[in-house]
């Protein structure tokens, strides 16, 4: 390596085409920029999208990048990472794309954990065809095709993830690059499907929607970056989460001379299932959002299995000639 | 009875029976005595659409027939001469198939007042009449069975599950095969169960083979004599058409040096290509079953654009989920073979039955202008050089290119003569120019990845891993030279041109198209393509034997068509088009070539009978009927 890369080497002569202000052109920064912090090799990496917003991100990556069709960048990335699991694969989608139309195979590519890294652009909203709610919008949204406000519930992206038996959860914030690059190394790191939630900012359709919980000034106050082998403690340690036995829910503890004890603040442990569980469920707006790296516990990665499981696939050791005649063979003279 | 030698050579064999007795096992075993004899034939396995029917009902009925014969055999037969039916359901459904005169042996002991209620027969047939104008005879197959599979010491279940071996024994006899190999076969097949299924199967299978040569009945049951058919010096081997798919996508990769990731989704009939492939992971194949079909297209693509050659199979429904992603495929120019085996649609459809409806669906099918080359096999064993020729033109074109064949291709069975596959062209690649590897200049690295290739219009496979060529491709509209996403106008155009102009270039590669039997001029010519070859083939030679000048002309490519082919089938005074579906390829025709066709149209789920093509050619030539009288 003749000198350290940098972002710019991950940028390529396209124009980027996202409305002045939105979200994605922080975390299209935030991405190029570890990329060159972990000296990816653009020749190995793939960005795989479906269709969206976010998913004109390929475009926009100096790597491979494939922009498939709507909801199904998982399958098409099975397939190139099956034929061959050598590559760097990044799947980038947003919350209508993964959870709408892609629901499935986002479910498959998770249970199977294939090695790759999920970006999902949650902004609770669709924004390349003009602002109708999503399934990940709140009830009571109001859209252009819900005029009077939406009745789905919304669908948790961290909590799907975790019921299709994904062994890596993250989450992180589009504009909060100090925190999301850790947790996009940690992703790419992970032997497995590593699916990570970022709060993106639609800034045309859904301004500031996640503003309670981004915003800097209040953010000590509303984020809790949880850290394996940590104390889940937040607003500069003054509060934490602790366990509450009788009821198996988290509680909101003040720390310290006016509350109770460090030791009595749950410690994250972020092979713990059922901590998981409470963390990516925890209601929104009565505690702070859970952020980082929430759930990580590797199992064999699908690739790895598919490799594995049928040793020859990877080498031909056979002759098509010799095939031919396998069972009965008769001659005519 | 003594021995019969039929005239034209050739019987025709039936077994029906309850989708639980084993009736697929019995005729592909008799197939392949059939074959060892050195006969040629053809089978139809014709199952229901339900794993198991409820035992004794009409609807649970499956059957397998074949045609035998001393003589080039090219369909399973119209009528059968024989029909063994193992219980009343078989005979009530399979009786109107038969011609006047033929064998029925039936197992009598299935011939009860419950099984009659069952499939809704009043009154026993052997009393009614309506078996006067057959020869009948009655075997206590299952009574037998019982007692010849007894010293072995089976269960009551496990014993009667023999009886197709008893009835295989039987006709082995009847038709003067060895049962040496069909012995050699169980005991692989057998092999891991408890012995004594092993024993009671070939002590079934031994005892219906003495009981028709030595009962007292044996004056009864007749014995035929079908010799070897004259056939090519060569080694054969019998095969389905989903073996030699799966073979030949084999054999694709390896004349591509290149993994196979065949990625599929389970529906009748496309299942069996998977379960063959799944099995070859020595010959370079990679198999994933996805979880829809949508997500099979996407992963074969995927893998295509990995570098692998990417496969995905199956069948009308199927396909149409696939769409979408085909249509993404053509857009960035990458190689995808689509085996589609046609099914009785529309919709769910008759899953298990055949049709060759889905010929709109492969040339015409997609959103927006999206031409595609489409190759038809014509029988099971030339989908082995069909699905060499679909990947071949697939990465020579970097398109997906479509390869049809239908339900009764893919399980019709017939002797194959195997190929040699030093005679088989290696797989190419367009190259990428070497100048543009490496070098930073985005511009000239664009170029080099676009650079189509000036007779194939195929551009340069450049995979995920490959140095310093890193590049983007995706679904939007692209630049026609740098692949940059493109809305300018006149480029939408130039692209349009050009994905219309790389199908027609296919037609640059492809042989002419030849006339396969009669005349290259005359009063009549019957078109066909995909597996209606061997009853049009018959039909043809019949109807030439009887004097009328009828040429056969069968067509591979229906995308594009031959290029010679408006002029040759322009100098017939006629044309005929028989096809398992409502007009389809004389709609192409009509539209490709300006030509009329006559069109002979069967949708009834069943292949063509010969006799219904020999009937539309006596009817449709010219001054026929003076011909005829």
């Amino acid at each position: 390596m003749n000198k350290p890369l940098t972002a710019k080497d991950f940028a390529t002569d396209q124009e980027v085409r996202w409305c002045p202000g939105c979200g994605d052109y922080a975390i299209l920064k935030c991405v190029q920029k570890t990329l060159a912090d972990v000296e990816a090799d653009p020749n190995k990496t793939v960005f795989v999208s479906g269709i969206g917003c976010s998913s004109r991100f390929p475009y926009y990556m100096n790597a491979y990048g494939f922009h498939t069709i709507h909801g199904r960048a998982p399958a098409f990335a099975t397939g190139l990472k099956l034929a061959n699991p050598e590559l760097d694969v990044w799947l980038v989608t947003g919350d209508g794309d993964g959870l709408s139309i892609g629901g499935n195979h986002l479910l498959h590519v998770l249970r199977r954990n294939l090695d790759t890294q999920i970006l999902l652009f949650n902004n609770e909203i669709y924004g390349l065809t003009k602002g109708q709610y999503s399934p990940t919008s709140r009830v009571g949204t109001r859209s252009p095709s819900t005029p009077t406000g939406s009745i789905d519930a919304p669908v948790s992206p961290g909590a799907f993830a975790l019921g299709a038996n994904a062994r890596f959860i993250a989450r992180g914030i589009d504009t909060d690059a100090k925190n999301l690059s850790p947790v996009l190394k940690a992703a790419r790191e992970f032997k497995g499907a590593a699916f990570v939630e970022i709060f993106q900012n639609c800034i045309v359709y859904n301004k500031d929607r996640f503003e309670d919980f981004v915003a800097k000034k209040t953010a000590a106050e509303t984020q809790i970056h949880c850290e394996h082998g940590k104390p889940l403690l937040f607003a500069k340690g003054e509060k934490g989460l602790k366990l509450n036995t009788s009821t198996l829910t988290l509680e909101i503890v003040d720390v310290g001379d006016n509350g109770v004890p460090v030791e009595d603040v749950l410690v994250h442990d972020e092979t713990n299932r059922v901590m998981a569980q409470m963390l990516l469920t925890l209601p929104m707006g009565s505690y702070p959002m859970p952020l980082g790296v929430i759930y990580r516990d590797p199992a064999t990665s699908f690739d790895d299995a598919f490799t594995h499981h049928h040793p020859t696939q990877r080498k031909r050791t056979g002759k098509v000639a010799d095939a031919l005649r396998k069972g009965s063979v008769w001659k005519k003279n | 009875m003594g021995k019969i030698t039929p005239e034209n050579q050739s019987v025709v064999v039936r077994f029906a029976g309850d989708s639980g007795d084993g009736v697929q096992l019995l005729g592909s075993q008799f197939a392949e005595s059939t074959a060892l004899a050195g006969s040629d034939f053809s089978t139809f396995p014709d199952f229901p659409a339900e794993i198991r029917a409820p035992v004794g009902t009409t609807f649970g009925v499956s059957a397998f027939q074949i045609n035998l014969g001393a003589r080039r055999i090219s369909t399973a037969g119209d009528q059968p001469d024989v029909l063994v039916a193992l219980n009343p359901a078989a005979l009530k459904v399979n009786l109107p198939l038969l011609q006047k005169g033929a064998l029925i042996v039936l197992n009598t002991d299935a011939f009860n007042e419950r099984n009659f209620s069952k499939a809704h027969i009043t009154a026993d047939p052997r009393q009614t009449g309506e078996l006067d104008d057959y020869q009948v005879i009655e075997i206590a197959i299952s009574t037998q069975t019982l007692e010849a599979v007894k010293p072995h010491g089976l269960s009551k279940s496990d014993a009667e599950q023999c009886k197709n071996f008893w009835a295989l024994g039987a006709v082995l006899w009847m038709f003067g095969r060895d049962r040496k190999p069909i012995v050699e076969w169980a005991t692989k097949k057998f092999a891991k169960k408890p012995s004594e299924i092993l024993a009671g199967n070939l002590a079934a299978l031994d005892a219906g083979h003495a009981y028709a040569e030595t009962a007292e009945l044996s004056a009864e049951i007749p014995q035929f004599v079908i010799g070897e058919a004259p056939m090519e010096a060569g080694e054969y081997r019998s095969i389905t058409g989903a073996e030699a798919i799966a073979l030949g996508l084999a054999a694709a990769g390896e004349l591509a040096g290149r993994e196979i990731m065949f990625c599929g989704y389970p529906i009748t009939p496309a299942s069996s290509i998977l379960h063959h492939l799944s099995k070859m992971g020595d010959l370079g194949i990679a198999t994933f079953q996805a979880e829809d079909e949508i997500a099979a297209c996407c992963a074969a693509i995927g893998a295509s654009f990995g570098g692998a050659i990417g496969v995905t199979s199956s069948s009308g429904p199927g396909i149409a989920l696939k769409t979408e992603a085909i249509g993404l495929g053509m857009a960035v120019e990458l190689p995808l073979v689509i085996v589609n085996s046609q099914r009785g649609g529309p919709s769910t459809g008759l899953p298990t039955k055949t049709e060759q409806s889905d010929l709109y669906q492969a040339v015409y099918g997609r959103n927006a202008d999206a031409p595609l080359p489409v190759i038809a096999a014509a029988g099971p064993g030339d989908c082995f050089d069909a699905a060499i020729e679909a990947t071949r033109a697939a990465i020579r074109h970097m398109t997906p290119v479509f390869l049809l064949t239908d339900g009764y291709i893919a399980n019709a069975a017939g002797p194959w003569e195997l190929p040699n596959m030093d005679d088989y062209e290696p797989i190419l690649s367009n190259a990428v120019n070497g100048d543009a590897a490496g070098k930073n200049n985005p511009t000239e690295l664009k170029k080099a990845i676009w650079n189509r290739d000036q007779s194939s219009l195929g551009r340069p496979w450049v995979a995920p891993g490959m140095e310093g060529l890193a590049h983007r491709i995706g679904g939007l509209e692209k630049d026609i030279e740098t692949g940059d996403i493109s809305y300018d106008a006149a480029n939408h155009q130039a692209m349009s041109d050009l994905r219309a102009k790389k199908v027609a270039a296919v037609a640059e590669f492809i042989p002419d198209q030849e006339v396969e039997q009669g005349h290259t001029k005359g009063p009549l010519a019957v078109v066909g393509w995909g597996s209606t070859h061997g009853a049009i083939w018959r039909a043809v030679e019949e109807a030439r034997n009887e004097g009328l000048d009828v040429a056969q002309v069968h067509l591979r490519w229906l995308s594009p068509l031959p290029k010679n082919l408006r002029r040759l089938l322009s100098d017939y005074d006629r044309v005929l088009l028989p096809e398992m579906n409502m007009g389809q390829c004389a709609t192409l025709l009509r539209d490709k070539l300006g030509l009329n066709v006559i069109q002979l149209n069967k949708t009834s789920g069943q292949p063509f009978k010969v006799a219904e093509i020999l009937g539309a050619i006596r009817e449709n030539y010219p001054g026929a009927k003076q011909a005829a009288e």
